[in-house]
């Protein structure tokens, strides 16, 4: 990888939103860096967040690094990437309300039938169901990598329920802790209102029986998930009831919480529990995690559930491909935000082309997640492409293929000083009765030089990201 | 004609279980071969929950009991006039796309056996495909009860050349998607025959869809269309996906079962 665009630095000049970076940088002594390192790590230590972003495995008690080099956007630039994201998680959701209920984009040719309905993520069990307030995906979290000033580029969607959050609103808190004159000097829009926001997104998808104030719960598989620090973070943010599966019981028509004044109705559930796991009656017969009769109380418009069960069909990286045209078939317009071109190994055309390039391509599975199960071409010897070549033909309509993008960077703190290193970039979108976005995000970075792999389980870190306000 | 159900399921538990959920696909379904006169199902100590019809037309009962119970009674009460379509389920309101499906789930897989029994027949039209399919399960499958259980695959059916209605209804939507057509299995009860072939009368059977007639129903185990002697509760993927009545009860308990069930041919 030669050329790549620095977001701090256009040849020797500073870009205008990291104008103050510099000076913060040059005074900063060696000396005081690491001691303000280490300080950051104590504080996320103690904190305890120290979970595997976006269900990567690896050791959950690991630490990711924490780079305190900010990511900055201009508000010119957020503007934009705000508009790309909001039309993009409007049109996931109209999708998904489609091809649960008519299937007009199906009807219309412009998204193959089979790519859908045969989707392992397409639940039969929700045909017909439209939930409240036509919403299936309420957080889209959606992953985005930069090439140049104005190029951004969709890598992924996250339909379901993307973690990481957490990671925005801590990295967010440490650097105010450690450095409150940036926060003067800089006028940085917050992104501590998350939880509030999310917490009304979740109440007004509260279905059309709920009685009163909405009563939102957060559903987790329990403290041996990796993410469970994130669950009873955000509970304890918006001020609801972190429960597990056994908290939960229906009786009647409803779903109850048990607690110690009896049964509480439970209106909205965000849970963070895998659609196979929510109803053993529904769905796998052996989960221990979920609540029996869930489904026929959430189908009968008795509960909401965040997100919508069967919105993983949305964000199937084989029909992520057809995103560019859901925009325009449900909301007319052209895509703000691009896709990256991608081959899908199952098309005959295709798979010859990625066979022949193998070495200038990033070859994913269709459904793997982490950074698992892929090759980065450029990035690999002789024999690991030979290898990968042998598992793609084994079965083709399991592999995608995208060209090797030259990732954006940013300076971070390595160990010889300052040093530029490739980042990507998660932003949550909120949807409910409004379709909203907090002026930031979750950074992520990959910290071994030249490296493209942001993911923590493969040597990422975070860092906190700034939005100028204008 | 007029079929008359009555249809008792007791769950005896050997210690007392609370909180028991279950989901019920009781009801005849809603089309121009049935016209429901009168039914009732209950269930003892119960409390009726959500219902609703869900996207593939069904319609979904829940209910819970609260407990603690040792026995639990579903009563199913009813009557239903019933007319010979040939099978095809028409005028059935469901949002569902066939394509559906086209997806295999464990008990419905194909393994190379029932790939080449899938291409043993072959037929003009995509109906007599059907029926073909159809008839070739009929005959590698043998009707005899015990030798498959709940869990046994079409594969596994296959391979033993014996099993029940559940054994055929699988193979046929096997072999049906290996050639490319929708299948789909359907629960519901038979009224037993005179001539002495009797099946059990909780039965099962398989649609076919077929382009331009849409779902159609067949039944390898009796070899023929489901007709005026049958009644139609509910479909899905598989029998487990299909299931009347899907429970779950606290407490770990040992659970009986026991079943009585009489279709009769009523008078109205």
């Amino acid at each position: 990888m030669t050329a790549f665009f620095n977001e701090m630095y256009h040849g020797a000049d500073v870009r205008l939103p990291y104008a103050h970076l510099e000076d913060w940088l040059r005074s900063m002594p060696v000396e005081l860096r690491s001691l303000k390192q280490a300080e950051a790590e104590a504080l996320f230590r103690r904190i305890g967040i120290t979970f595997a972003v976006y269900g990567e495995g690896g050791d959950p008690d690991r630490l990711i690094p924490f780079d305190m080099f900010p990511r900055v956007f201009s508000a010119t630039e957020w503007s934009r990437l705000e508009r790309g994201i909001k039309q993009r998680a409007r049109a996931l959701n109209a999708f998904l309300v489609d091809v649960y209920g008519r299937g007009e984009i199906m009807r219309a040719g412009r998204i193959p039938a089979r790519l859908v309905y045969e989707n392992e993520a397409y639940e039969k069990a929700v045909a017909g169901i439209v939930p409240p307030k036509g919403v299936y995906s309420h957080i889209v979290g959606i992953d985005l990598v930069r090439t140049g000033p104005d190029e951004f580029f969709v890598l992924e969607d996250n339909c379901r329920t993307p973690s990481g959050v957490s990671y925005m609103l801590e990295n967010r808190e440490i650097m105010m802790r450690m450095f409150p004159e940036l926060f003067r000097e800089n006028r940085i829009e917050p992104v501590d209102i998350y939880p509030e926001k999310l917490r009304r997104t979740l109440a007004s998808v509260a279905p059309a029986k709920c009685e009163g104030e909405p009563t939102v719960v957060i559903l987790t598989p329990g403290h041996f998930n990796s993410a469970y620090y994130e669950h009873s973070f955000l509970a304890d943010l918006m001020g609801v009831e972190l429960v597990e599966g056994q908290d939960l019981f229906v009786d009647g028509a409803y779903v109850y919480m048990r607690t110690t004044e009896g049964p509480r109705r439970v209106d909205v559930i965000y849970r963070r529990i895998d659609d196979a796991y929510i109803d053993p009656l529904c769905f796998r017969p052996d989960s221990m995690l979920g609540v029996a009769g869930l489904m026929d109380v959430y189908r009968s418009g008795g509960v909401a559930i965040c997100s919508a069960p069967g919105a993983g069909v949305a964000d199937d990286k084989a029909v992520y491909t057809y995103v560019p045209e859901m925009i325009r078939f449900y909301l007319g317009e052209e895509p703000i935000l691009n896709n990256v071109p991608t081959w899908q190994c199952g098309k005959a055309d295709d798979l010859k082309y990625v066979l022949e390039h193998l070495p200038e391509l990033v070859v994913k599975e269709v459904h793997g997640s982490g950074g698992y199960g892929m090759l980065v071409g450029p990035k690999s010897d002789h024999a690991q492409v030979a290898a990968f070549r042998a598992k793609i033909i084994e079965n083709p309509g399991n592999y995608i293929a995208q060209p090797t993008l030259a990732l954006s960077a940013v300076p971070t703190f390595v160990e010889e000083g300052v040093a530029p290193r490739h980042v990507d970039l998660r932003p949550y979108c909120l949807v409910g009765e409004r379709v909203e976005l907090v002026p930031g995000g979750l950074t992520r970075v990959a910290l071994k030089d030249g490296s493209l792999v942001v993911n923590s389980s493969q040597g990422g870190g975070v860092k906190d990201t700034w939005v100028l306000a204008e | 004609m007029l079929l008359r159900v009555d249809h008792v399921t007791r769950y005896h538990y050997d210690r007392p279980v609370r909180s028991v959920v279950q989901s019920h696909r009781l009801t005849p379904s809603v089309f121009q071969g049935q016209r429901v006169i009168d039914w009732e199902v209950t269930v003892s100590d119960g409390r009726r929950g959500a219902e609703f019809r869900d996207g593939a037309g069904d319609v979904i009962q829940g209910w819970t009991v609260a407990g603690p119970v040792n026995e639990i009674v579903v009563t199913v009460r009813g009557a239903v006039e019933t007319q010979d379509l040939a099978g095809v389920l028409k005028r059935h309101r469901e949002t569902v796309s066939p394509d559906c499906y086209l997806r295999a789930t464990g008990p419905t897989r194909t393994d190379k056996a029932l790939s080449e029994l899938a291409r043993s027949v072959d037929a003009a039209d995509p109906l007599a495909l059907a029926h073909a399919l159809s008839d070739c399960v009929a005959d590698a499958i043998s009707y005899r009860p015990g030798v498959t259980h709940a869990h046994t695959t079409a594969a596994e059916a296959l391979a033993l050349g014996e099993g029940v209605c559940q054994d055929h209804a699988h193979a046929l939507i096997a072999v049906a998607r290996a050639r490319e057509m929708p299948g789909r299995y359907v629960s519901g009860y038979l009224h037993a025959t005179e001539d002495g072939t009797l099946h059990e009368a909780a039965h099962a059977w398989a649609e076919v869809y077929v382009a331009g007639l849409g779902w159609v129903g067949f039944d390898p185990a009796n070899r023929c269309c489901p007709d005026e002697r049958y009644i139609r509760l509910g479909s899905g993927f598989d029998a487990q996906d299909a299931a009347p009545i899907r429970g779950i009860a606290r407490g770990g308990a040992q659970e009986e079962l026991d079943v009585s069930l009489a279709v009769l041919a009523g008078q109205q």
